[in-house]
């Protein structure tokens, strides 16, 4: 197995709360990294450490680290927008730009210095092909992405995230605003990218965690309570605290 | 409570006392808005009537002669262009840049409001005080004299919060996903706010300007100590140094110091019609944005 991201003896604050307590974890590559928790246990909040949009947070304050490829990126002084780009995030709701179709897949691209008009349309064809929307959407290229369902506008975001060719897809509740259809579209998609991309995504739903999920991680209260194979965390788990939680006690 | 209190859904009209409160409230209502639209169209129709009868191409087209003894507001009216259009040019990228660092730079919310409050504050000044310190600032200590680039300068800093504060509000209307997600895909900030932020406010931003080119329009006191009087014609060039009348200085000029009231309401007509004008571009603005957004 091959190590994406390497987290060790990681803290984080926010002013004086101490919203993450020494988590120690490998994430994987070429895996989904399913995290679980109650609500403000710090999922987001660690989620959005592994490509530094937490540095938008004035409060926020770090110690530890985070090795990504063997890479320091915690207060480290790399180069935040190359990390975004290889390591590209989704929201929880689906946050198209008020743009065509095509200039939300090129968005990404363009910034990244791409302007050869032949070389934008075969990345957003690809991108959109590769999110599973290519055949919904290619007649609508040139319509506002805000007229979109909800659930092609978080697949639209998916294939934005794509367009730069990113390494890591970081995925914050992808559908918990999206209708059951949609969802299970977005599952088969995240199970189908994974053969390319390596994949964090956060989850309130615990079957969701079961049906894709390579490995699980159940965060409470800040602490990392337990980090397993999926398989493991829902069958044997080690931890008391994980097992009520699993078994639907609290959270 | 028993049933026989509720109030009957077959009975029509409202008991007398309630009726007749009701229609007396309706009437007070009636008159009120009576008295406005009369107000409204008595002055417009007062202006005009004054006016049309001395209104011709030539006092439009020339500048007044002492020696023909005609009188025209040429230069009055190209020293309003002049002097609104140069204002506008300067106070925009100020305006929309303090707005764009307090709404998307700052990091100290405290600024953030005392700055805000500071905005507020010049926003309720009144004009004559924004004259006083541009004449002694602009026209003495910078020794610019009473000339157009004083008085836009003074319509600049008088003008400076109706933008900010317009562009601000626009701002503060997108919604931080768009933010987040050109961040997430490498975004430097900057390029962020010119290829997201800023194309969703737009409208904000001409509205805004807008708003205060009307503002600058109907601004005399402002303008009496620091453009000047004079009703001469310049070059484009030379112009920004010459002292200028605009048409509200003019008015005042004409009406108050040479008692030609005809000139005064010829002018006062061609404020009205530039009135006009500027609400209606703002109107259609909006509408425009709103069949663009559809
Ligand atoms: N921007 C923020 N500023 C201050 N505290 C925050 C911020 N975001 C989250 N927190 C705090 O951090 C904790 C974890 O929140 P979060 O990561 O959003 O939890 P989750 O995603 O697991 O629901 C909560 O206690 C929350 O109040
Ligand atoms: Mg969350």
């Amino acid at each position: 197995m091959e190590t994406i991201f390497d987290v060790e003896n990681f803290n984080l604050w926010y002013g004086d709360n101490h919203a993450l307590h020494n988590i120690n974890m490998k994430i994987e590559k070429n895996a989904i990294t399913a995290l679980i928790g109650p609500s403000g246990c710090g999922k987001s909040t660690f989620i959005k450490t592994l490509n530094r949009m937490n540095d938008l947070i004035p409060s926020v304050k770090l110690s530890g680290s985070i090795r990504y490829r063997g890479q320091e990126i915690v207060n480290s002084d790399i180069n935040v927008y190359n990390l975004r780009k290889e390591v590209g995030m989704v929201f929880q709701k689906p946050n198209p730009f008020p743009m065509s179709v095509y200039d939300n897949i090129a968005y990404g691209p363009r910034t990244h210095g791409i302007k050869n008009k032949s070389q934008l349309n075969d990345i957003v064809e690809k991108s959109l092909r590769d999110a599973a929307i290519f055949d919904e959407l290619k007649d609508r290229l040139k319509d506002s992405a805000l007229g979109l369902s909800g659930g092609q506008q978080q697949r639209l975001c998916i294939a934005r995230a794509l367009a730069v060719k990113p390494d890591v897809l970081l995925m914050d509740e992808p559908t918990s605003a999206l209708d059951p259809i949609s969802t299970s579209k977005i599952e088969e998609l995240v199970l189908d990218l994974k053969k390319e991309y390596s994949i964090v995504i956060v989850t309130h739903n615990m079957q969701q965690a079961v049906r894709i999920s390579d490995y699980t991680a159940f965060f409470l209260l800040g602490d990392l309570v337990e980090f397993d194979k999926t398989d493991k965390i829902f069958s044997k788990p080690s931890d008391k605290r994980t097992e009520d939680y699993i078994t639907g006690r609290f959270g | 409570m028993s049933d026989n209190a509720k109030p009957s859904l077959q009975q029509k009209s409202l008991p007398f006392g309630r009726s007749l409160y009701s229609h007396a409230l309706q009437s007070c209502m009636l008159l009120c808005i009576g008295i406005t639209v009369a107000l409204v169209f008595f002055l417009i129709l007062y202006i005009l009537i004054r006016a049309i009868p001395y209104f011709s191409w030539e006092i439009l087209t020339t500048k007044p002669s002492y020696l023909r003894g005609t009188i025209g507001v040429l230069p009055d009216i190209l020293n309003t262009i002049y002097l609104v259009f140069t204002a506008l040019v300067i106070v925009l990228p100020l305006g929309v840049g303090a707005a764009i660092y307090l709404n998307e730079y700052a990091k100290s919310q405290k600024l953030v409001k005392v700055i805000e409050y500071a905005v507020e504050t010049l926003a309720g000044i009144p004009s004559i005080i924004y004259g006083l310190v541009g004449m002694l600032f602009f026209c003495q200590f910078l020794s610019l004299q009473t000339s157009l680039l004083a008085g836009s300068l003074t319509l600049v800093i008088m003008s400076i919060p109706v933008i900010i504060r317009t562009t601000q509000e626009s701002l503060k209307t997108v919604p931080n996903g768009y933010r987040e997600g050109a961040f997430g895909l490498g975004s430097a900030r900057w390029h962020m706010i010119r290829t997201v932020v800023l194309p969703c406010c737009i409208d904000g931003i001409v509205t805004g300007c807008i708003l205060a080119a009307g503002r600058m329009l109907g601004e005399s006191a402002a303008l009496l100590f620091t453009a000047g009087f004079a009703h001469a014609l310049h070059g484009y060039i030379d112009g920004i140094t010459s002292s200028g009348a605009t048409l509200t200085v003019a008015l005042y000029v004409y009406a108050k110091e040479q008692g030609e009231f005809e000139v005064a309401f010829v002018i006062a007509a061609i404020l009205l019609v530039l009135c006009f004008i500027t609400n209606y571009l703002a109107q259609a603005y909006g509408r425009h944005m709103k069949k663009i957004k559809q």
